[in-house]
């Protein structure tokens, strides 16, 4: 456990070295989600009838989303980690009593940790003190807001699991780009990064919900607004435990494949 | 204790001519060739030795030390490092030893160097101050001192390479692999860098397995050569037996071993 504190501990020491990026990243975050908020709005004067959220609830998850980007933004990688691959440098990484996978896990957990704790608190802070419905309302009750911690935690390991299998995926190809390119969009669209899921057609909605994908950042951010709400939410709980311990089952199987089969290049 | 018997590894290489054409053809049409980078090595190195491992580019020294370090799995034959085999029970084995990549990095780029150093001694479970302790004699050995401080981007070479070295001694390894360590280094730094490895293994009895292009490196440090080519072990013995092959006494080094080199036709 030390040594994934450590990690966690190294990671927000080297975060802190760039603190234009988290100012720039706080501007940004805020852009967007005003734009977003405006943009929704526009859609709900238009005809509240055929929108599909609450309007309260789609302001929460346009805020959460910003003030946690850095938590379950699938398309932000640790280019470091594609390098140290291509470049060899993983020779050091390959000769530390510690497994790989978990190692990397790890770092890109407390990566995106130390990222979110430097940028959310100004986005949050902001957002609850603008006027109901557009800014960022409070659970329905103690109930949600647990789930919503829950999935919160799990929507995160499943991030890293996601990230991890492209990652390992880097040792098997010579350039991990087209892999990289094909995982960020994928996965920022079927995630609801771009659009909340709702907002998509029904029939569409059946089978992306059950994807791996809907257990990122839809599910807590959903749970939080009450647009899942109670067996749902336990549901939606269940389906992001399954895919965790798929992902992980998958990426440790190929940490062993690798470490029979791997070549260190130069040198 | 290192025990190296018949080892073999072979990796496949993709050839293909130069030009469109044939970059064409390789997308249906891939050709490998298989090359022996390994080829039935065996020696056997005891406690305590400094040995030089030395050969043409391309001989296969890497590739050896990356079996002993755990990294690659061989494709035939048995090793063990005190007992263990390396690819089999790696984790074991690696907190048992240190690895220097001339040519790679393992601090972390932006932050200051002490504090890679601390991450080293979660990574490794090394005690407070066992760690302090090293750390401090790693500082003075090397002269580390204000160094440690800066961030790793912003030190000369010279100063990088003694800190990679130091990080690798943090968890107070018994058996130290050195691929090329003095590679770039000025003068100074070379000399520093070889009387800390003689000090080193005078003090703690480090076995050291060095591999490196400098033949001063190999005068300043190695009691003992192993000269590889093509996969092959080809002399394994003194500086003065390395001498004794040749007809010039009064030859350089550097002449010996090129001359070696063509007698072995590698």
């Amino acid at each position: 456990m030390k040594k994934y504190l450590a990690f966690f501990r190294m990671r927000f020491i080297n975060g802190l070295q760039y603190r234009t990026a988290a100012w720039a990243g706080v501007a940004t975050q805020f852009a967007w989600g005003f734009m977003e908020i405006l943009m929704f709005d526009a859609f709900y004067r238009a005809d509240p009838a055929s929108f599909p959220m609450d309007q309260q609830a789609l302001s929460s998850y346009v805020w959460l989303q910003q003030a946690f980007l850095a938590l379950f933004a699938s398309w932000q990688w640790e280019g470091e980690l594609f390098d140290s691959i291509t470049s060899g440098n993983v020779a050091y990484e390959l000769c530390r009593p510690i497994s790989i996978y978990n190692m990397w896990f790890a770092r890109s957990m407390a990566h995106r940790l130390s990222r979110a704790v430097l940028r959310c608190f100004p986005i949050l802070i902001v957002a609850a003190f603008l006027p109901s419905p557009y800014g960022v309302g409070l659970p329905k009750d103690a109930v949600a807001a647990l789930c919503f911690a829950v999935a919160m935690v799990l929507g995160l390991l499943l991030v890293c699991a996601f990230g991890m299998l492209v990652y390992m995926s880097a040792f098997y190809t010579i350039s991990p780009a087209g892999i990289r390119m094909v995982a960020s969009n994928l996965s920022e669209f079927l995630c609801g990064s771009i659009i909340p899921l709702p907002f998509l057609p029904d029939a569409a909605q059946t089978v992306l919900s059950l994807l791996p994908f809907a257990s990122m950042n839809n599910a807590p951010l959903r749970i939080y607004g009450g647009d899942i709400v109670g067996s749902d939410a336990f549901r939606t709980i269940g389906l992001q435990l399954i895919w965790i311990v798929i992902f992980v089952a998958v990426g440790k199987w190929m940490e062993q494949n690798i470490k029979k089969k791997i070549v260190v290049q130069g040198g | 204790m290192i025990e190296v018997e018949h080892l073999t590894k072979t990796f496949r290489v993709a050839k293909r001519g130069a030009g469109f054409k044939s970059a064409f053809k390789a997308l249906w049409n891939k050709q490998y060739e298989e090359i022996k980078a390994l080829n039935d090595i065996t020696f056997t190195i005891g406690d305590g030795e400094m040995v030089g491992y030395i050969g043409p580019n391309g001989a296969g020294k890497s590739s050896t030390i990356k079996v002993l370090s755990g990294i690659l799995t061989p494709d035939q034959g048995m090793c063990r490092v005190n007992g263990r085999i390396p690819w089999k029970e790696r984790k074991e084995h690696v907190r048992h030893i240190g690895v220097v990549f001339g040519q790679r990095s393992q601090l972390w780029w932006d932050v200051p160097v002490i504090d890679s150093f601390y991450l080293l001694k979660d990574i490794y479970d090394v005690p407070k101050e066992q760690f302090q302790r090293t750390c401090e004699e790693l500082t003075e050995l090397l002269s580390l001192g204000e160094i440690l401080k800066t961030p790793a981007r912003q030190l000369s070479l010279g100063q990088r390479m003694r800190c990679e070295i130091a990080a690798s001694l943090l968890h107070q390894p018994e058996i130290l692999f050195l691929d090329e360590p003095t590679i770039g280094l000025d003068a100074v730094s070379k000399l520093a860098v070889r009387g800390f490895i003689r000090k080193l293994n005078e003090e703690h009895q480090t076995t050291v397995i060095l591999t490196t292009h400098d033949m001063q490196d190999i005068e300043a440090l190695a009691s003992r050569i192993i000269l590889i080519g093509k996969g092959r072990v080809l002399m394994d013995g003194t500086l003065s037996d390395m001498r004794g092959c040749v007809e010039n006494p009064e030859a350089s080094l550097d002449e010996i071993v090129a001359s070696l080199y063509r007698s072995y036709e590698i």
